[in-house]
């Protein structure tokens, strides 16, 4: 925990320190017509470099054993987080190339999970990785007009 | 004038297709308020999206009423299987849980679900009484009032959020300096963007509500190993009843703990505290208080009065000074925004309907929802049920698809997934959440009140203190951002024994 809480502190020194750059660059001051753009984010970030200073000084001083993270509860949130990234990339990656769209992603993505985590048997992982995308697709599409990223299945379909 | 205008509010919204709103709403909310990671702020953010299409009113209903029912679905994740869904629910699960366990869950959440509804409903009653009031009061104030008020609804969640209350000014600061980031609409200049173009439009409040509130939970409840493991429910009209006769005896802590729920509730951040005050005096008048913590009835009643009476006062200084009183009622400021109406207190004349119409619903709406979750316990509960491996990604899909929804950008899933990282991490470490979203809300219309002020009184910060209205506001705000240095040295003067600043726990 103090290491996390040293590092947090840190960064938003830096973070701190970036804004104030950025401020004076504008102009923190006063112009002819009131504060310069810059003035608000300023004090801000002068602020807060204050507070992350103690806050830095206070974890520094205090001791605990208790890690941030154990091993086993870092697997696990990787577990959640690297097939979410993965969904995000596949949904439409940055760049030239396109992507799958949401739907197709997210059944991927869905029945990945449940297979891999939850060792769910096949049926009903392509049951559901049917299913809820096409009714997620019915309430958003066609229901509520609200447009998804949209790849090559979709358009298949005329969509 | 107030009773006509309650007239014509129930006229907006007891229509059939508003009251099928408040239903569909009520079912979604307490789905949301069950299922982990969805609680009522990110639940009505992803939802936002779907209400662009609506007439105002009807949005307002449905995204209210989900509110309801997630204050109200909390209140089942916590009974049931010992998990509280919101900081507020915390306290519910002290005798809800061991009443569950003896096989008294019906009991219990029966008790739970009256107790929301009879404080909402006197904070609502208030809100009828004092909303046209405090909104003629507020037509009257200028930027520097609108300014202090800002910061005595920062100066509470240092002063009064408990934890480090320097951890509560940190996020305050990230949320304000965020939405300083893009496009400055006063100069015309760029700032924080460093030649990015991604960086222009800044960061949409709606998408870190979403990554903060939804990833973040999502990553903190799978590394707690999730197992759900919950007390089965007996409910049926009969232990209802049976419940309902036993209740009018706390008549007195339904009293105190509205009363405490309204009062600590208008404030920011004051559900929680007001949950836990609302418990430590229950105990503190009861004949029995050895009792409590063991599955008294009483330590059900005590904390969900004051969670809900506190859940909706939050709603007064959204609808009457266009200031959101939780993360919840900010989400539903942006979108009163996005429908076109400028929250402050011109809405009450500039659009009574849709102000009248949103106080009456919530009359319909909480009716609605507790007779609905008294009947439908079951299959609320059943949803915990569904296993987590099925959960987990859909909830996850949920959040990407509200996210895209708000811009139709890619970026913003990608913003939703950093705030998911940044949530985890700072709900580790005890930085408080609500105040970073709240700020990052907020930071245009401070920093135009301050710009304004300052230009009022050519550059001097005694503006903030020479005005009587804004004065008095801005004493008390300083008052509260020195509680925390203040409360160690006056417990020291009166010989008391050390405590931690003011903190939540009872």
């Amino acid at each position: 925990m103090r290491v996390a809480d040293l590092v947090t502190a840190s960064l938003l020194m830096l973070l701190s320190a970036i804004v104030m750059y950025d401020a004076l660059l504008l102009g923190a001051g006063w112009s002819g017509d009131g504060p310069q753009s810059g003035f608000f984010p300023f004090w801000l970030a002068a602020l807060l470099a204050a507070v992350s200073i103690v806050l830095f000084v206070q974890a520094w001083r205090s001791w605990s054993k208790q890690p941030f993270v154990t091993r086993e509860q870092s697997v696990l949130v990787l577990k959640v987080l690297w097939p979410l990234v993965g969904f995000v990339l596949l949904t439409d990656p940055p760049g030239p190339w396109s992507g799958l769209g949401l739907y197709v992603a997210g059944a991927v993505y869905l029945g990945f999970y449940m297979r891999w985590v939850g060792r769910h048997d096949w049926r009903t992982v392509v049951a559901l990785a049917t299913v809820v995308p096409v009714i997620t697709f019915l309430i958003f599409e066609t229901w509520f007009l609200v447009p998804m990223p949209k790849g090559p299945i979709e358009a298949w379909f005329g969509y | 004038m107030g009773l006509e205008n309650l007239f014509l509010g129930f006229q907006v919204a007891v229509t059939p297709f508003n009251l099928l709103i408040a239903v569909v709403g009520i079912l979604l909310g307490t789905i949301i308020g069950v299922l982990p990671g969805l609680g009522g702020a990110n639940g009505v953010a992803i939802l936002l999206p779907l209400t662009f299409t609506m007439p105002p009113t009807s949005a307002i209903i449905l995204l209210t009423c989900i509110y309801w029912g997630a204050l109200f679905g909390g209140a089942i994740t916590s009974v049931l299987f010992n998990i509280p869904g919101e900081p507020w629910s915390v306290a519910t699960t002290f005798d809800g849980y061991p009443m569950a366990k003896d096989g008294q869950s019906g009991q219990a959440l029966t008790a739970a679900f009256t107790s929301s509804f009879v404080g909402a409903f006197f904070s609502i009653v208030l809100i009828t009484l004092f909303a046209p009031l405090l909104a003629e009061v507020a037509l009257k104030f200028g930027p520097p009032e609108f300014f202090a008020i800002q910061l005595l609804t920062f100066s509470s969640f240092v002063g009064l959020g408990g934890g480090n209350p320097l951890k509560s000014l940190a996020t305050i600061l990230i949320g304000f300096i965020l939405s300083t980031v893009g496009l400055d609409i006063v100069t015309g200049q760029l700032r924080l963007t460093f030649g990015f173009t991604d960086l222009m439009k800044g960061f949409d409040f709606i998408i870190a509500v979403i990554g903060l509130f939804g990833i973040g939970e999502i990553l903190l409840s799978v590394e707690e190993g999730l197992r759900f493991q919950g007390a089965k429910t007996d409910m049926n009209m009969r232990v209802v009843l049976d419940t309902w006769k036993i209740l009018p005896r706390y008549y007195r802590t339904f009293v105190r703990s509205s009363i405490i729920g309204f009062w600590m509730g208008f404030k920011p951040g004051g559900a929680t505290p007001a949950s836990f005050m609302s418990y430590a005096f229950a105990k503190r008048f009861s004949k029995n208080p050895e009792r409590f913590g063991r599955g008294e009835l009483e330590g059900v009643v005590a904390p969900e009065t004051a969670a809900h009476a506190a859940g909706v006062a939050a709603m007064l200084p959204m609808i009457t000074l266009g200031i959101p009183g939780s993360p919840t009622a900010a989400v539903m400021l942006g979108g009163l925004i996005i429908w076109g109406l400028q929250p402050g207190p011109m809405l009450f004349v500039d659009n009574p309907d849709f102000v009248w119409g949103l106080i009456a619903s919530m009359y319909t709406g909480n009716v609605i929802g507790v007779v609905i979750v008294l009947a439908f316990v079951p299959f609320f509960a059943a949803i915990l049920r569904i296993p987590f491996a099925i959960l987990t990604p859909l909830i996850v899909v949920i959040c990407a698809i509200g996210s895209y929804a708000v811009h139709n950008s890619m970026i913003d899933i990608w913003y939703m997934v950093i705030f998911g990282v940044i949530g985890y991490v700072f709900k580790k470490l005890d930085y408080p959440l609500a105040p970073l979203v709240l700020a990052l809300v907020l930071g245009d219309m401070a920093e135009n009140a301050l710009r304004q002020s300052l230009i009022m009184s050519q550059g001097s910060l005694a503006i903030f203190l020479t005005r009587p209205i804004s004065g008095v506001i801005t004493a008390v705000a300083i008052f509260f951002f020195l509680m925390p240095l203040l409360t160690p040295w006056w417990r020291k003067l009166r010989g008391l024994p050390r405590s931690k600043a003011a903190s939540a726990q009872s």
